[in-house]
């Protein structure tokens, strides 16, 4: 080990680093007991209890992996799964898609661009409940002219979802492309510009390349909002329409968390399941969410 | 060691703050209410037995729809509610363990009759019912008498099916419909894959010798040929449009009704507080008649009587609690304020010191019963995974309203009995 050269610098760093080295407990430790509290001791004990059977948690008897097994012969988890594995990809596409489309232009010069931000915006300030019954009602207006209705089928409902969220979050996804847009350097551009770069090559070569950050926050947020939504599910249709498959019941557009949801509220019988079901989707969600992160990671460019 | 430092002192503020939960030794009652509607009365009526006896009363009310996400969460809590409700005989499977063993209680004796308790499978009184609900068809008489009708015309399905096809017939002439539009949203679909669908079961059970708490393993197709007769009638004789049931609501079917924009309108005695006070309707041109659908002898129906109103004691309370408890349900039902409360927000109290209630659906119910019809019981009580056996049922009755033929009412048919045997192997398993 070298040894460390004490010069006056130093001294006085080490001066102000000795008291926070000792007393860094009392600093953290707000922080850290909401942390465990609100997260870490509820996640524990969420774990133990899908290998219980419980009603409340206070009088949970272990059982086991037999949840896990439950959860998984559960015809309506299995088409929840397909269901959420698909919306995700549509949505995945079609946000990013067009929220760098709408960035891609409004930060081009033009009159109003901040103004058509805002609006673009907006509708992420509002609840995902209360969109879900705002949209229900506009789907069924529009669908009535077809003398249909949106719960009638399951595709009715699988795209009515896609728009619902597509028109949430495409505004929040455009802001941080536009951020990113915006730090494309000036003179990068020109420089493309005099070596008679097309306009596509520009876009594809340079601006690109140089947002990948941003594209790696969007997919990521995109990814895991379309895994976890929840709200906007229970509202538009609730899962609905729901049939009688092979002799299973299943909800026709329930995705993964409405479905842990409606399964805890089956009887006792399924509280432990349900929980199974929870955990598992905890580690679907976190292990895709990771390696998408160092798959997009690796194409960023340093500036 | 710093790691250990931080570790205690998060130990410590934890104790600290879990040691603020333990104060009371006197008993005190926490009582999770299940009736919204009820929900300021029951809060009045604390506020007064707390200041007569000094005893604590906090009444907590679940909102629509999630009381049994309530309660699952607040028993898990330190200060769990001391009464809670349960609805039917699955609510004694689920949280049987937790209701008192009421044989010995001051608030059992007050009972009229076993009519409304909830036993478990050992024959113990588990819940103890206070409150019974009568639902039919609820009748605007003035309406009915301007379009030239009576109703001492309606025996039967056949003689309702002749008024209701008359009225709506001559719809436009007259300014209303015959029946308020049977909306099919999640606010208003409970009318029928509930309480309509009662009707197909209470005739099964009847026939096969069997009552509430039988929790069948299956049910059969019979009577749902009587279930569509009626559903025709609903979908038919109104001014909805049968295509966009599923997004109409019960505010809408209820305001039809109390804006006299229709004759019938299917629903339960809790309406009589709304139409008669939102709406400002005379309880002198209300009435319910049963729900007739063309099944034999029905002209000897009377109402749909039941309830899924019970109290139960939480057992795991602390013994003070229990008692405080105990009291204050004997106070609601044997004193002044208590039951001029219970006649006020409910129809029919079957208790020995109950008020009679202003409620004429509640009257009507009495007397079909004192006439000696057949009052119908609440079979649907026993639905297993009620909510979704009812998703199904409306998922298809939608569709069959919206196109009627023969291939879709074997939709509606299969969700009834597939749905039935699928949801007890569900509740079962």
């Amino acid at each position: 080990m070298k040894k460390k050269k004490r010069d006056a610098a130093a001294l006085s760093s080490e001066l102000i680093r000795r008291p926070i080295r000792r007393w860094f407990p009392v600093f953290l430790l707000p922080t850290l007991v909401c942390f465990c509290i609100g997260f870490i001791w509820p996640f524990a004990q969420g774990i133990y209890l899908s290998f219980c059977t419980f009603n409340t948690p206070k009088d949970a008897t272990w059982t086991g992996i037999s949840n896990y097994v439950k959860a998984f012969r559960d015809a309506g988890f299995v088409h929840a799964f397909k269901n959420t594995a698909l919306f995700a990809i549509v949505s995945i596409v079609l946000i990013n898609v067009l929220a760098f489309a709408i960035a891609y232009a409004l930060t081009q010069k033009m009159r109003g661009s901040s103004l058509f931000r805002t609006i673009f915006f907006m509708p992420n300030l509002i609840g995902g409940v209360v969109l879900g019954y705002i949209w229900s009602m506009i789907f069924d207006a529009i669908l009535k002219h077809y003398s249909t209705y949106l719960t009638a089928n399951a595709t009715y409902g699988f795209w009515g979802l896609v728009i619902l969220v597509a028109w949430q979050q495409i505004g929040y996804m455009m802001i941080i492309y536009i951020a990113g847009l915006q730090a494309v350097p000036e003179d990068m551009l020109e420089a493309a510009k005099i070596d008679g770069a097309s306009k596509s090559q520009t876009l594809f070569r340079v601006v690109i390349p140089n947002v990948m950050p941003s594209i790696t926050i969007c997919m990521f947020l995109t990814l895991t909002n379309s895994f976890k939504l929840f709200d906007q599910n229970l509202a538009l249709t609730g899962g609905a329409p729901s049939v009688i498959m092979n002799g299973a019941k299943v909800n026709m557009t329930e995705l993964l968390a409405l479905n842990i949801y409606s399964t805890y509220n089956i009887n006792k019988n399924w509280h432990g399941a349900a929980q199974a079901k929870a955990v598992v989707f905890f580690i679907l969600v976190a292990s895709l969410a990771i390696a998408q992160l160092t798959a997009t990671r690796q194409k960023e460019v340093q500036q | 060691m710093k790691k250990a430092l931080a570790l205690i002192l998060a130990l410590v503020m934890c104790l600290s703050l879990s040691a603020a939960a333990f104060a009371d030794d006197a008993g005190s009652v926490y009582y999770l209410n299940f009736k919204p509607e009820a929900d300021q009365a029951w809060q009045d009526l604390a506020a007064k037995y707390t200041e007569e006896t000094g005893v604590e009363v906090k009444v907590v009310t679940a909102a629509s729809g999630t009381y049994s996400d309530t309660l699952t969460a607040e028993m898990a809590k330190t200060e769990a509610p001391t009464i809670f409700n349960i609805g039917n005989k699955s609510g004694i499977t689920d949280w049987g363990d937790y209701a008192l063993d009421l044989t010995d209680t001051s608030i059992y004796a007050e009972r009229v009759n076993d009519d409304y308790v909830l036993f478990d499978d050992a024959g113990a009184p588990k819940a103890l019912g206070y409150c019974y609900e009568s639902f039919g068809i609820i009748v605007n008489t003035a309406l009915l008498e301007q379009a030239g009708h009576s109703l001492d015309e309606i025996t039967d399905f056949a003689s309702l099916k002749a008024v209701a096809d008359d009225i709506h017939a001559r719809a436009d002439e007259l300014g209303f419909d015959a029946f308020s539009a049977p909306g099919l949203d999640g606010s208003s679909s409970w009318r029928f894959s509930g309480h309509l669908a009662n009707i197909p079961l209470y005739y099964q059970y009847k026939d096969a010798g069997l009552t509430v708490g039988a929790l069948p393993a299956e049910i059969t197709s019979d009577y749902l040929d009587n279930y569509r007769n009626i559903w025709d009638l609903y979908i038919t004789d109104t001014a909805a449009d049968p295509t966009s049931l599923s997004t109409s609501t019960g505010d809408e079917s209820e305001a039809e009704f109390g804006e006299g924009k229709a004759v019938f309108y299917q629903n339960g005695d809790w309406e009589f507080s709304r139409l008669t006070g939102k709406f400002g309707m005379d309880p002198e041109t209300l009435a319910m008649i049963p729900i007739y659908c063309g099944v034999d002898g029905e002209s000897e129906a009377g109402l749909n009587c039941g309830t899924e109103n019970c109290w139960a004691i939480n057992a795991k309370a602390d013994e003070a609690d229990i008692q405080a408890s105990i009291d204050f349900l004997t106070w609601v039902v044997t004193s002044e304020e208590g039951t001029a409360m219970l006649a006020e927000q409910f129809s029919g109290i079957p208790f020995k010191a109950a008020k009679a209630s202003a409620n004429v659906f509640g009257a009507d119910a009495a007397e079909y019963a004192n006439a000696g019809k057949y009052t119908m019981f609440w079979a649907f009580n026993d639905t297993p995974n009620v909510d979704a056996w009812r998703a199904t049922v409306v998922t298809a009755l939608t569709a069959y309203s919206a196109d009627p033929s023969d291939a879709n009412w074997e939709q509606v048919v299969s969700a009834f009995v597939d749905g039935w045997a699928i949801e007890y192997a569900n509740v079962n398993g």
